[in-house]
């Protein structure tokens, strides 16, 4: 069964290239457009992995990376932080929180491609 | 007395001198002589005895006259000299002993005339060199003075306490301009000699600062602190503290150098923020371009639909990215200039400079055209200078223009300063070799070349033709400034030094009023206010108050407080001669509840002094319920006080105490003018008072209530 992806932006022109992508990579693909949207779809969809934004309206990704991590049911679960905030103190406080890794914008899809098969294939 | 006693003793010892021995004698004889020889002598003496008793009574006159004229000489004159003398030790240095009676006793003056006069030489010795020394110590402080007033800086410094005995036009200024309300007419209010430094500045921060530096003196390290505080007005300011040393090495006070970086700190935001929307806001956008077009790379056998929305994607991102990046351009234009320090400077001043050093080292003459003299520009004159001069000698050396003209113009935010010569037409890549080249002017040399000059000032340089006119042109673009909006030079009162330092308030340990200090050493406000009338009660309003402040037995004609009222009501006719206030003049003008409070805060911690204080405080009182401000301090009537000194004359009006103390000022009956001339006429009544033994304040009240209740009751 192919590894679930939810991925999770406010902006449709970063959202069809993802998702574009990782269809082909062949994962089943799943979107929401901001952090309550996202806690819900965690619990309908079900994802094995999150690819989370972090500059978000009503909640920002960090808030929703700390929600999911509260959850210890949800222990096995992959979250990529996807953002535009570099500043090294921004990514130190993503990885504190418990993103299992910190991809700034831009980056490349390949790349990209390759953490996330890594994150699920550990699982 | 006791000289006379001496007299009448001597008299005494005389007497017995001519008569003793004789008796003696004869009594002697008496006793050896039988009886009929005693009878004998009884007759022959008997009969004979008036002869020798005159005789003796003659010797004894003589005698005594002798002994009195001695007595007249010797020691009643010599009595004489000594008070002289005494005299001419204490009250009178110049009193001299008038050589007098016998020629000892004239020696004896003339030695001591000696002696006083080679006293007099030495003390006079020592009075020159004090005064010699107090010169050069007030010639330092007035060079301190004179130093410190022409500083770019803010100095403010303060003793222990925190009051201020010394401030420099600059903190005036900037103070002034944070001042709230109608406090900016009074001169700024907020800082003066004597006043307290937190009403400024955060108390807290100011001896946490001191803190700082008496730790730093104690480890050895340089005694200095810095803190960033906010005003009132919530402008920003940066205070660097040093101390002021006292000569065992103890702290008497402090410098406090202060900055408004209000504007730089702003500037700084929006520059952070420009960068802010140029890094970050890129990253989504570009990640957004760059996750589209790998996969339109990765996958080019995609459907044509999904191909068209991938570059859809790319052409919505670019565009709105170009936006933003104009917009940030031009909002952030000033603040992404290079940090060079520029200073706002008049573009004439810049050209008049250039035009001088040119003629000079280049004997090239120089002309200007339209020049816009009120154009103000960011620059650095130095160097701007240095490039003007480095194009007119390569134009000199390659051109041989007979002069050079200059123009100044602008056009929105850019200034235009154009460098106009007559003769060919040059290549631009000449201009562009010069632009490339170290400047060298003269035999001086600039580190930078044309184009680092012009990148500092974030300006453009350009060459071009006026093809009609067969001339050409430099044209220098350049920043135009925004002047800082600083208050228009106010016209000085006063000549001489200004007053804004009082070193002797490094001993002024307290300031607030104590009613058993002395006269001399407390801080007054004099203050007079103009009305529409002389009925309070009957609706006259006032319309003008005018103060100063005395601090330290000085009148600080720097520090002082006047403004125009607007009474709400029309004014008098018959008033206007009087105090020269027009309806124009007090139209527009704020109104008694604005300029009660900045009065008020103005007066804080001062005794107040007025002339016929009673009328004045009339109308301050009648506003209390109204405005809610109450004068609760002391006043001080040199009316009054004038009848305490002088209780024997008639009038003590104004002008008559200023003529019978000596007190000349020009204008009068102007509110400011008047309370000058009232301060001047309290200072000179101080030592007045105090030669009848009244030295405090308290005491100073009490003789003027008691003149005031005896002139109510006649």
């Amino acid at each position: 069964m192919a590894n679930k992806i939810l991925i999770v932006d406010d902006e449709p022109n970063i959202v069809i290239s993802l998702e574009f992508l990782m269809k082909k990579e062949g994962f089943e693909i799943a979107v929401a457009a901001d952090g309550d949207e996202a806690l819900a779809k965690v619990d309908s969809f079900a994802p094995d992995l999150v690819l989370l934004d972090v500059m978000m309206p009503k909640k920002s990704g960090y808030e929703v990376c700390e929600a999911l991590r509260a959850d210890p049911a949800r222990a096995g679960l992959k979250i990529v932080m996807l953002t535009a905030k570099g500043r090294d103190t921004e990514v130190a406080k993503g990885l504190a929180i418990g993103a299992d890794a910190y991809v700034t914008k831009p980056f490349s899809t390949k790349d990209l491609v390759v953490r996330v098969r890594e994150l699920l294939g550990g699982a | 007395m006791k000289a006379k006693y001496r007299f009448i003793a001597a008299i005494v010892v005389l007497a017995l001198l001519m008569t003793g021995p004789f008796v003696v004698t004869s009594l002697l004889v008496w006793l050896d002589m039988k009886d009929a020889e005693r009878t004998m002598l009884t007759e022959l003496l008997l009969s004979r005895l008036p002869v020798g008793t005159l005789m003796t009574l003659f010797g004894f006159a003589i005698g005594a006259a002798v002994l009195h004229k001695l007595f007249k000489q010797y020691v009643e004159g010599l009595l004489r000299m000594a008070e002289t003398l005494r005299l001419m030790l204490g009250a009178n240095r110049d009193f001299r002993v008038t050589p007098d009676g016998p020629p000892e006793v004239r020696q004896l003056a003339q030695a001591a005339n000696d002696l006083a006069a080679q006293r007099d030489a030495l003390m006079d010795d020592v009075d020159a060199q004090i005064a010699r020394a107090k010169a050069s110590v007030e010639e330092e402080k007035n060079r301190l003075a004179a130093l410190m007033s022409e500083l770019a800086q803010a100095v403010v410094v303060c003793n222990l306490d925190g009051r201020i005995l010394l401030y420099n036009n600059r903190a005036r200024l900037q103070f002034k301009a944070l001042a709230q309300g109608p406090t900016s007419v009074s001169g700024g209010a907020l800082i003066g000699l004597g006043r307290s430094i937190f009403s400024i500045l955060d108390k807290g921060q100011v001896e946490h600062a001191r803190e700082v530096i008496v730790q730093r003196l104690a480890a050895g390290k340089m005694p200095m602190a810095h803190f960033i505080t906010t005003t009132r007005g919530g402008q920003l300011l940066r205070v660097q503290m040093v101390p002021v040393m006292a000569g065992e090495g103890g702290l008497s006070g402090y410098v406090l150098t202060v900055e408004n970086i209000t504007r730089s700190i702003e500037e700084e935001e929006r520059r952070d923020q420009a960068l802010h929307t140029l890094t970050q806001g890129s990253r989504s956008a570009i990640g957004n371009i760059r996750a589209a077009v790998a996969n339109l790379l990765d996958y080019p056998d995609m459907e044509p639909e999904l191909r068209e929305r991938f570059l859809r994607v790319i052409d919505d991102e670019v565009a709105r990215r170009s936006v933003v990046i104009d917009q940030t351009m031009s909002q952030f234009s000033d603040s992404m200039k290079t940090r060079w320090p520029l200073e706002d400077i008049l573009g004439i001043d810049v050209i008049a400079a250039a035009q001088r050093r040119i003629e000079d080292k280049l004997k090239l003459p120089t002309k200007t055209e339209e020049l816009d003299d009120a154009l103000w520009m960011r620059a650095d004159s130095y160097s701007l200078i240095f490039a003007l001069g480095f194009l007119a000698s390569k134009l000199q050396d390659h051109y041989a223009p007979r002069e050079l003209r200059f123009r100044l113009s602008s056009e929105g935010r850019l200034a235009y300063l154009d460098l106009i010569w007559s003769g060919p037409a040059m290549s631009s890549e000449t201009f562009y070799t010069w632009e490339m080249e170290v400047m060298q002017f003269g035999s001086e040399t600039s580190p930078l070349t044309l184009r680092e000059v012009i990148d500092r000032h974030g300006g453009e340089i350009w060459y071009q033709r006026e093809k009609a006119a067969h001339r050409a042109f430099f044209r220098f673009v350049l920043p135009v400034a925004t002047p800082e909006t600083e208050a228009a030079p106010e016209e000085r009162r006063v000549t001489g030094r200004p007053e804004y330092y009082d070193f002797d308030l490094f001993k002024f340990e307290d300031a607030s009023i104590d009613l058993d200090r002395k006269l001399s050493e407390l801080a007054y406000t004099v203050f007079d206010t103009e009305t529409t009338g002389l009925e309070p009660s009957n609706g006259d309003e006032i319309i003008q108050i005018g103060a100063a402040r005395i601090v330290n037995n000085r009148l600080l004609r720097q520090e002082v407080f006047n403004q125009i009222v607007d009474p709400e009501r029309p004014l008098r006719p018959e008033g206007i001669p009087i105090h020269g206030i027009t309806e124009d003049m007090v139209r527009g003008q704020p109104t008694i509840d604005v300029v009660l409070p900045a009065f008020h805060e103005f007066c804080e911690e001062t005794v107040l002094i007025a002339h016929n204080a009673a009328f004045d405080m009339r109308f301050l009182q009648l506003k209390e319920e109204r405005t809610g401000i109450r004068f609760g301090q002391p006043v001080l009537d040199t009316l009054l006080l004038s009848a305490v000194a002088h209780p024997n004359q008639e009038s003590h009006k104004l002008d008559d105490i200023m003529t019978r103390l000596g007190v000349v000022i020009g204008k009068r009956h102007n509110a400011l003018e008047d309370a000058l001339a009232t301060g001047e006429v309290f200072l000179k009544l101080v030592p007045l008072l105090e030669e009848q033994g009244i030295v405090t304040v308290r005491q100073a009240l009490e003789a003027s209530e008691k003149t005031y209740f005896a002139r109510v009751k006649y």
